[in-house]
């Protein structure tokens, strides 16, 4: 393989630069910032701060409300995750198997996606809204009495109904375009052994999806911690209460509503923790297993 | 595109030079729809009435992220001239010395009189420190009083009432007539700050917190406090109120749509309910209990003031001090009253509101000021609580949870006064 060269030592730096400077002044001086003021209590003005040491992360950590928090936005990013990630993948393939009229139904999965978070968030809430939504008349017909707001569970539904939607049609793009990259002889000859579709859609096409799938993965967990933050938003309507929101809600709520600064600086910062550790366990114990072709 | 953004950058340059003679000052502010669009209209009014200043309103977004904002601009020295800070918010401005610079200072030294007597009862003292000295100006007031549904009350044939005892005695006939007796609007605003205030019972240690942050612990065990609370669970279980969660219009909605007999609201609500409710309304005072001594005393004011934020230069702080007197003109108070539905906030404006017979056309204009022109009581001023808008959610979440069956009242309100102790305890240490 042939080596590019640069004819200088200094210009390859030189090119970096921009998106260097980029990264440092969005995000490495904020996170610096982030941990620094996680150690102090601080007024919100600026005028005195005081060294706390670890208090604010014993404050949020001995905290049952925090924990809870966490605990549900554990199994929302697991739920939404794995609803998206499943749903998409099952339509990309029922619209890959398609033939007569594909690009009518290729256009309008794909179409969803155009939504903003906010937007779905507000087209969900009039869904499920107490006094005239549809999906709440359908519950009630069911006997099932929604109150999105003031139930804990039935918020909780509608908040992963509606990121589930808003993400599908992104896992739907890369699913379907990961089929359609597949080579044809490897399916037909898989055809020929093999019978069962479901068994050859396990065994050959998903390993070969496998490197599609690993990065979706990756970027529906990254959409359920952080992409979120407008569906719950304007689910909740400005207000909390006892519906279940994620942690960067919380931050959002102790350190732009709150002016608690140290506070929500600490919770940053074990947020940054927890993304950077679910990070390396999905690279080591899950990239292995897949084999880029 | 890019020629398009020049040309207006130039244009918006040009403007700025030929008003370059006047003093330049800016009001950040946390106002959207009509109720922003009134503060340009005023910001005009003042611009056309003196050529020394030049006023810019800008809107921040909501209350909350209007003080975020100007808390981040203080932080860089890009702070606004005037900033608009509610309710909740006044202790985190008021206790950072030095953030701004009190209103009635500022007036004086523009060489103006400042009577505090010329507010009305439930507008002096909210956003002024202990000793009376107003810090903050107060703008847009509102309070919370109960809005009646005459079509309901007639046909179970009683009357509005006065007292958490009369309601109690005629929830059953509105039940039986068809109607939800009760809907509230916003369980901590409402029946919370406002109940301590009506019922003229203590709140928090150290004055309600104007005397000092140290040690300052919340009373939210107080036993009528809880009475109340229990009073409206089994209210609610027995079908006498509904709760809609903590959203305001999802409770607002079902008075609109003629299901609810009575709805505690506030003093500003009735433009939007003109537009918006299927039969016709009228309001009265927010009830008391009867039961509790020295109860039925006035309301604070809710909604928010403006503030004059230090680090400024002289000409600007004269500037502000003008606007701020302008502001509380008898004209521009009812315009502004009249206009957005919030209360007057001087005597006088109100004096000029009811000789124009303006009460007479739209009486339910007139009770959030009654209520808040109510004798005082030692109580009955209101609070000053650092780190308010989080305690506020804490007091939300129980209050969600109380009602929808997962705590009880009393547990409820032990775990709001021990988070809401803590923080107050964290706020003592950042404003040290």
């Amino acid at each position: 393989m042939k080596r590019v060269q640069f004819s200088s030592p200094l210009l390859p730096y030189l090119f970096l630069a921009p998106q260097l400077a980029v990264i440092v002044i969005f995000f490495y001086w904020p996170s610096v910032r982030a941990i620094q003021s996680s150690f102090y209590l601080e007024d919100p003005f600026g005028f005195g701060s005081t060294f706390v040491g670890f208090d604010n992360y014993l404050g949020v950590l001995l905290s049952p409300e925090y924990l809870s928090i966490a605990r549900f936005t554990a199994i929302f990013t697991a739920t939404v995750t794995f609803f998206s990630l499943a749903l998409g993948l099952l339509l990309a393939v029922k619209a890959d198997a398609v033939i007569r009229g594909n690009a009518a139904y290729k256009t309008l999965l794909i179409s969803v996606y155009a939504i903003a978070p906010p937007v779905a968030g507000l087209i969900g809430m009039m869904f499920f809204d107490q006094h005239i939504g549809p999906f709440v008349k359908i519950a009630a017909f069911l006997g099932w009495d929604m109150k999105v707001g003031l139930s804990y569970f039935d918020t909780a539904f509608a908040m992963i109904f509606v990121a589930v939607w808003k993400q599908i049609p992104y896992n739907f793009i890369f699913f379907l375009s990961g089929l359609q990259a597949l080579p044809a002889s490897v399916r037909e000859a898989a055809a020929i052994d093999c019978r069962s579709g479901i068994k050859r859609f396990w065994t050959v096409i998903f390993p070969l999806l496998a490197p599609t799938a690993f990065f979706l993965l990756i970027i529906n967990v990254t959409y359920a911690l952080f992409d979120t933050f407008g569906v719950i938003d304007v689910m909740v309507k400005d207000k909390a209460a006892n519906n279940p929101i994620t942690l960067v809600y919380k931050v959002y709520m102790d350190g732009f509503r709150g002016n608690d600064i140290g506070g929500s600086s600490a919770q940053s910062v074990i947020l940054m923790i927890v993304v950077f550790v679910l990070t390396v366990l999905q690279f080591r114990f899950i990239e292995r297993r897949i084999h880029y072709t | 595109m890019i020629k398009q953004f020049s040309l207006a950058a130039i244009s918006i340059a040009l403007t700025a030079t030929s008003s370059l003679a006047a003093t330049n000052i800016s009001w950040w502010h946390g106002m959207a729809g009509r109720n922003g669009e009134v503060i340009n209209e005023v910001a005009q009014k003042f611009n056309a009435a003196q050529t020394a200043c030049a006023l810019t309103p800008v809107s921040k977004g909501t209350y909350e992220e209007a003080l975020a904002s100007g808390i981040a601009a203080f932080r860089s020295g890009e702070q606004p001239n005037i900033l608009q800070v509610f309710d909740a918010g006044a202790a985190t401005i008021i206790n950072a010395k030095g953030a701004v610079v009190p209103a009635e200072d500022l007036i004086k030294e523009a060489g103006y009189d400042f009577d505090r007597n010329a507010f009305i009862e439930g507008v002096r003292y909210f956003y002024a420190d202990s000793d009376g000295k107003f810090v903050g100006m107060p703008f847009n007031s509102s309070a919370p009083i109960m809005y009646i549904n005459d079509e309901a009350l007639k046909k179970a044939g009683v009357e509005a009432p006065k007292t958490w005892e009369e309601f109690e005695a005629a929830a059953p006939k509105l039940k039986e007539a068809g109607y939800i007796p009760l809907v509230q609007a916003q369980l901590t605003w409402q029946f919370t700050e406002n109940f301590f205030s009506r019922n003229n019972i203590q709140f928090a240690t150290n004055n309600n917190g104007y005397d000092s942050v140290v040690d300052t612990k919340i009373k939210a065990t107080d036993p009528n406090l809880v009475m109340m609370f229990e009073k409206l669970k089994s209210w609610a279980d027995q079908g006498y109120f509904a709760y809609y969660g903590a959203g305001w219009n999802d409770n607002q909605k079902p008075f609109e749509e003629n299901k609810v007999a009575l709805w505690v609201g506030s003093s500003g609500s009735f433009g939007g309910l003109q537009k918006t409710a299927q039969m016709p309304f009228s309001a009265t005072f927010l009830p008391y209990w009867g039961s509790i001594a020295g109860a039925g005393t006035n309301s604070f004011i809710g909604g928010a003031a403006l503030f004059a934020m230090a680090g400024k230069p002289a000409e600007e702080n004269k500037c502000v001090a003008d606007f701020f007197q302008f502001l509380t003109s008898p004209e521009i108070q009812k315009f502004y009253h009249q206009a957005t539905g919030y209360v007057a906030i001087t005597k006088e404006a109100y004096e000029l509101a009811k000789s124009e017979g303006y009460y007479e056309k739209t009486p339910v204009a007139e009770v959030g000021i009654q209520q808040l022109m109510l004798p005082a009581g030692e109580w009955s001023k209101g609070y000053r609580l650092g780190f308010y808008p989080q305690i506020r959610e804490i007091m939300e979440r129980e209050y969600g949870r109380i009602f929808s069956g997962e705590t009880t009242v009393k547990d409820a309100f032990d775990t709001i006064e021990r988070e809401g102790n803590e923080l107050l305890a964290r706020f003592a240490k950042t404003a040290g």
